[in-house]
């Protein structure tokens, strides 16, 4: 095991907005948190590098308890790439050096430049290297944000619906690199996901949140029809076609 | 995780190279524009002269200092070079860095384009302290419409009432950012508020102050680097200096803050603390600053934005290259004051708003992102 997260609850102005989130993960493991707009996917992943405080709860990245590590000490275990993150007028290889800050004592070293380096030639940015982050499209942008994420050298991956202001190409190429990453470097992801389709294709573990606490959570079996009408209100079959799964709505809302 | 198999690009270090080259190239003409400062004005002394006299003035003072009894010789040339010239100079140089590099921190903490001394009120509400300390309590008037005839019968009063009102400004917009979450919204609004709050104020002494006194507090507001004693511009050179070095060992939180908050905050930065802290600093040097020369607009606005457009954004690069460049500009400008409508010295404020707005309105036009 990777990273337990046992009991965590937060709430906002004394209401609850997540509670008894426990699960765990190990490396390898792609875990997609599922539900509808508002249900708490963001917070749960906020919380577990304690960009916001959970009321109670522990979470647990081989051993340490990140609740009451300093920011530091979570940063060097655990990378968060944001839904978005600002481009200013910096080069990709600068904007993915950042991400060598939390091992950075005062200055960069041979062994960070590396490092970059290397990332950035994992996600084919290594044309891109001396680009501005402003000039850039939404996608490379956000190969930007997963490569500084990695070069953090984290062992769990928080990710921020990836691949939600993505074309098709760009989904499957950010998708598979998370795929990648976790098989070659021994870490567990943690994905919040709109596309049910999408985390099908790439997850291993699920989440379905409903109303802030886990309505299921386990292997892709969990996602089933039932499951999804309890979730999000939604009729829907579940469907296998060439080895994976797709979740079709059968009666839209407004149908 | 682990990446054995990184190379050193060499076109990155050629691209690092270049904007060291730009530093260093704007240190340079820093230096060459101090001699040409020093040597232009009602007497001019040519350019060789001056570097003469700084040269063999430094060895002449250090031998004073490590022989004591050694009495130094001065020439005509050397008094007005040490005397009146250099302090001046340096003052501009330091003021220009201390107000550049404050603009920088404020732009980035504040994730505001709009961040500066000015902006936010600090300059506004050590204008106001000078208006109280002038009209409320006595500390001087002026008694001719010569610029250098105003008496501030005790100008350390104004300059530490002034100080106070910069500290108190800045008291406000942090507590407020307390109450209301460290955001960088608020901070900027809560400047803007203080900046005409503290404007009003002085309008309202002005209007009740007699004639001397209303000149006295005018001529206050126009900033003048030629105000500096050596004694002054030592205590500026400190808290610059001090303060430059803090936001240098600042930089890579400040990048991050600039990929965004919560960015930051997964790469271990403490981003209210950092904002906190960065702006008690940037408030602290550019409220030195203005209480000993005065309202000084603009130097912290553009010169950050100026280098920007040359170097980008990167924090490493753009705290030294913005120092360099607020030194440039503001002793470039004082230069410029002193010599535009010779006998007269204007103060360098006035050069620095009609320098200032055409180049702010130019990037306006340029459309830069931040």
């Amino acid at each position: 095991m990777i990273l337990g997260v046992d009991g965590v609850a937060f709430t906002y102005r004394s209401a609850p907005v997540i509670q008894e989130i426990t699960f765990d993960l190990r490396p390898h493991q792609i875990l997609a948190i599922l539900g509808p707009n508002g249900v708490g996917k963001t917070t749960l992943l906020k919380c577990m590098n304690a960009i916001l405080r959970p009321k109670s709860g522990s979470v647990l990245v081989e051993g340490t308890n990140l609740l009451t590590a300093d920011r530091m000490e979570i940063a060097r275990k655990v990378g968060y790439v944001p839904q978005r993150c600002e481009a200013g007028r910096m080069t990709v290889f600068d904007a993915v050096l950042l991400g060598r800050r939390p091992h950075i004592r005062w200055d960069v070293t041979d062994a960070d430049i590396r490092i970059v380096e290397a990332a950035i030639r994992m996600l084919h940015l290594e044309d891109l290297t001396l680009r501005y982050i402003d000039e850039m499209s939404g996608g490379e942008l956000q190969k930007v944000s997963i490569a500084r994420a990695l070069v953090q050298e984290p062992r769990v991956l928080l990710l921020d619906e990836p691949t939600s202001s993505l074309d098709l190409k760009n989904q499957l190429e950010i998708l598979g690199i998370v795929r990648q990453v976790t098989t070659d470097h021994d870490v567990a992801a943690v994905m919040t996901m709109h596309d049910l389709n999408m985390a099908l294709r790439y997850a291993d573990r699920f989440i379905l949140l409903k109303d802030g606490v886990i309505h299921a959570a386990g292997s892709p079996d969990v996602v089933t029809p039932e499951t999804i009408e309890a979730v999000y209100g939604v009729s829907v079959t579940v469907e296998r076609y060439n080895g994976f799964r797709f979740v079709v709505p059968l009666a839209p809302e407004s149908a | 995780m682990h990446f054995a198999d990184g190379a050193i690009p060499a076109e990155y270090l050629g691209y690092v190279r270049r904007k060291n080259l730009w530093i260093l190239g704007g240190a340079v003409l820093l230096f060459l524009l101090l001699i040409v400062s020093i040597s232009v004005g009602a007497v001019s002394i040519p350019p060789y002269d001056v570097f003469l006299s700084l040269v063999n003035g430094t060895i002449d003072r250090i031998n004073v200092l490590l022989h004591p009894g050694t009495v130094l010789t001065v020439s005509n040339t050397d008094l007005i070079v040490w005397n009146i010239r250099l302090p001046q100079a340096l003052a501009a140089i330091v003021a220009g860095i201390g107000l550049s590099v404050a603009g920088v921190a404020m732009q980035s903490i504040l994730r505001n384009p709009l961040g500066s001394p000015f902006t936010l009120g600090i300059s506004n509400a050590g204008a106001f302290g000078a208006a109280v300390s002038v009209i409320l309590l006595g500390a001087g008037e002026m008694h001719s419409s010569v610029a250098n005839a105003v008496t501030l019968n005790n100008p350390y009063l104004t300059t530490m009432v002034a100080f106070a009102f910069c500290l108190l400004a800045t008291a406000v917009i942090l507590l407020i950012s307390r109450i209301r979450g460290a955001s960088p919204e608020v901070m900027v609004l809560a400047g803007v508020a203080l900046s005409s709050l503290f404007t009003a104020g002085t309008m309202f002494l002005q209007y009740f102050a007699d004639d001397a006194q209303l000149a006295a507090v005018v001529f206050w507001t126009f900033g003048d680097v030629g105000r500096a004693s050596w004694q002054e511009l030592g205590i500026m050179a400190l808290v610059t200096i001090a303060a430059t070095l803090f936001f240098v060992a600042n930089r890579w939180n400040y990048n991050a803050i600039d990929a965004g908050d919560e960015t930051a905050k997964g790469l271990g930065v403490s981003v209210e603390r950092v904002r906190d802290i960065g702006m008690i600093v940037a408030a602290l040097v550019s409220a030195v600053i203005v209480s000993f020369l005065g309202v000084i607009g603009f130097v912290g606005l553009v010169c950050p934005h100026m280098v920007r457009r040359l170097i980008g954004d990167d924090q490493r690069y753009l705290i030294p290259g913005s120092c360099v460049m607020g030194g440039v500009l503001l002793l470039a400008s004082d230069t410029v004051a002193r010599i535009i409508v010779a006998p007269y010295i204007l103060p360098v404020a006035v050069l620095t708003a009609f320098l200032g707005a055409p180049v702010f309105i130019y990037l306006l036009l340029a459309g830069y992102r931040r």
